[in-house]
């Protein structure tokens, strides 16, 4: 077991940051921590990372307790922390060479492990960190947790801010690292993301709401959804709402996801309905829960 | 050892990248120095007077070119009536009118007493005082002058003597003044900054979870701050050495040492600061509310502690910056060994080491 969260809590005065949150990462494992802002993941990474002391419960990671041998734990671990947190006056090839210093080894010794992030930033060597652009801050950040090969690399929302063939790029990086035998936990508020996970945790408001493989989570989606499109998205999305039997109405790229109380539930009922309420182009088809569906319904209950 | 040489070197980076904090550094220390040495001065020089003589005698004409060939006054107008003095008094340039009376030689002969007038224009009553103090003795030279031939059977003569700064130049009294507010500025101040800098951009979080531990982490961040600041006090020790001609009567060696004591009494200063504040901005504005002012208003720089109130006296004890005025001036001006300022350097080294316990003891080694 690479990361064990055991009944792990924490609260800053009223507010229940982490509750009761139990979690176990295998080794070499691409696990996603998939939430909202605010759901807690910063402090359960600040927690694992021996940043904070959790109010209840233990963990360790790499098999270190994480208040007993968090000294250990900070010689083990990769950290990338939500907000870029490198030297900015410093250039590229200066701070891949400090992080490299501070954790007693050298660039040409672990090369070969950032070797394809670093190619990539690598003709920019001599440029003030401050001045690359997000998506190179971000493989240079990521090169800088990665200078020491460390067992487990903790990723907060690498990919927040960044452009989506950066984040692709990112994530195809990530793949790679865990073929290389790292354990990685990583945080995103992108449900697309989630998708590439090998398991991942859906958390809301510091609870857990469900941890599973991103296909078994699609899975257990407990009703039919369907697929609703007109003319007016405005209108059919109030006329939805107004419906006697809807369960649930979420927007979700050009259609809307609809699910019905009912068990035998027949489109034809509805479209008549939408029909009557003046709405034209009427499309309804049966389509496949993802991922943000599931987090909906959970996130309700 | 690695670790160390590759932190310092990056601390180097920061500071010489930033133009603010290398103009703090190195511009700082020139310009206060100058400053106090050249303009903000309480020597009187080529000061303007004016005469109003009512007698035009040899007597009085004998003070007068006294007085206008001394390079303390120059004389720049004669007035002929009382009702002047306010006049010229009011348009600002003149700061004293010296009035003699009428038949002022032929009184001092057969009276053995004429009377001269200082008036001194005292909207800045130090500049008014030390006037009239000039003139006085001008004055009371000259009647020593004159009574040389004519021999009294006794006469007291005072005669005051200024040791260690027998010209009373206010330089002198600046240097130690503003090497310790530089010293502390320098210290206490970037090293607060730099430290509260690593929270505020996120980089102090990196810095916890890797293998450094946080007294590594600080004695990197203070280890360039001794070395500049021993630069600066260098520096400052040169300035006053070579530009004004301050003397340093006392060892040089022993003067390094001491400086290099109290720097590290505002670096532990500094890092107590920084454990306490959370941005660079509260740094800053402790460092100069909390220690500026102390040091300047506190510590014998510029108003002398002996004249103030009581309470403000015992205050001023805690003022590191206190003590190591009293030892510079100590070392340069007196020439003392460390047999004299044995009781102050201890007094520093204390406060030094409550400091240090201090910030180890609030220093986190987590977030919270």
């Amino acid at each position: 077991m690479s990361i064990r969260i055991d009944h792990i809590s924490k609260s800053y005065g009223k507010v229940n940051a982490l509750d009761d949150i139990s979690i176990q990462v295998h080794q070499g494992e691409l696990f996603g921590l998939i939430g909202p802002d605010g759901a807690g993941k910063t402090t359960l990474f600040r927690i694992l990372t021996t940043l904070l002391l959790p109010d209840q419960g233990s963990a360790s990671v790499a098999g270190y307790d994480i208040i007993a041998d968090f000294k250990a734990i900070r010689k083990q671990v990769g950290y990338m922390p939500g907000r870029f947190s490198l030297y900015q006056d410093l250039t590229v090839e200066e701070n891949l060479r400090f992080f490299a210093t501070i954790f007693g080894t050298t660039i040409a010794e672990n090369y070969d492990l950032i070797r394809d992030i670093y190619v990539q930033i690598e003709p920019f060597k001599n440029r003030r960190a401050g001045k690359l652009s997000g998506g190179m801050k971000q493989k240079l950040a990521l090169s800088c947790a990665l200078i020491h090969k460390p067992k487990v690399l903790f990723l907060d929302e690498p990919t927040t801010g960044v452009d989506p063939v950066s984040r692709k790029e990112f994530w195809e990086m990530l793949k790679r690292l865990q073929d290389k035998g790292i354990t990685i936990l990583v945080s995103t508020p992108y449900m697309d993301e989630a998708a590439l996970c090998d398991r991942i945790a859906l958390i809301q408001d510091g609870r857990i709401l469900e941890i599973d493989t991103p296909k078994a989570i699609v899975e257990h989606y407990p009703k039919p959804i369907f697929d609703v499109g007109a003319h007016n998205t405005y209108l059919l999305i109030e006329k939805l709402n107004a419906y006697a039997h809807k369960h649930s109405v979420f927007p979700f790229g050009e259609y809307i996801h609809y699910t019905d109380q009912r068990d035998g539930f027949d489109p034809l009922e509805l479209r008549a309905y939408l029909k009557k309420e003046g709405l034209q182009n009427i499309h309804i088809e049966r389509t496949k829960a993802t991922i943000e569906d599931t987090f909906m319904e959970l996130a309700k209950q | 050892m690695k670790r160390f040489v590759g932190f310092v070197q990056k601390e180097f980076y920061h500071i010489f990248r930033d133009r603010r904090s290398l103009f703090i550094l190195f511009g700082m220390p020139v310009a206060q120095i100058m400053l106090f040495g050249f303009a903000i001065t309480n020597e009187i020089n080529n000061v303007d007077i004016a005469i109003l003589d009512q007698s035009q005698d040899t007597s009085t004409k004998e003070i007068i070119s006294k007085i206008s060939a001394s390079e303390y006054f120059s004389i720049l107008q004669y007035i002929k009536e009382e009702a002047e003095i306010e006049e010229v008094f009011k348009k600002g340039k003149i700061k004293a009118v010296l009035y003699f009376e009428k038949e002022f030689s032929k009184k001092l002969v057969k009276e053995h007493s004429a009377k001269v007038q200082i008036v001194t224009d005292a909207t800045d009553p130090n500049m008014a005082n030390t006037i009239s103090n000039y003139i006085n003795s001008i004055l009371s030279h000259y009647q020593e002058e004159q009574n040389r031939s004519i021999m009294l059977d006794y006469q007291i003569i005072p005669q005051s003597k200024m040791v260690f700064n027998m010209e009373l130049k206010s330089v002198y009294m600046f240097v130690p003044g503003v090497m310790t507010v530089i010293l502390m500025l320098v210290s206490a101040m970037m090293t607060s900054i730099s430290i509260t800098r690593e929270k505020e951009l996120g980089t102090m979080e990196i810095l916890l979870v890797s293998p450094l531990n946080p007294f590594q982490v600080i004695i990197g961040k203070v280890f360039p701050y001794i070395f500049l600041s021993i630069i600066n006090a260098a520096i400052i020790v040169l300035l006053s050495i070579f530009v004004f001609h301050v003397p340093v009567n006392g060892s040089l060696f022993l003067l390094g040492l001491e400086s290099v004591l109290f720097i590290v009494t505002s670096l532990a200063l500094g890092i107590l600061i920084s454990t306490i504040s959370a941005t660079q901005q509260t740094a800053m504005m402790i460092s100069l509310m909390g220690l500026m002012l102390p040091v300047i208003l506190l510590s014998g720089f510029i108003f002398p502690i002996s004249s103030m109130p009581v309470p403000l006296q015992v205050i001023s004890n805690i003022v590191p910056a206190k003590w190591f005025i009293i030892i510079v001036k100590g070392i340069m001006l007196k020439g003392v060994g460390i047999s004299m300022v044995w009781k102050e350097t201890l007094v520093l080294l204390g406060m030094t080491l409550l400091f240090i316990g201090l910030s180890v003891r609030k220093y986190k080694i987590r977030l919270e």
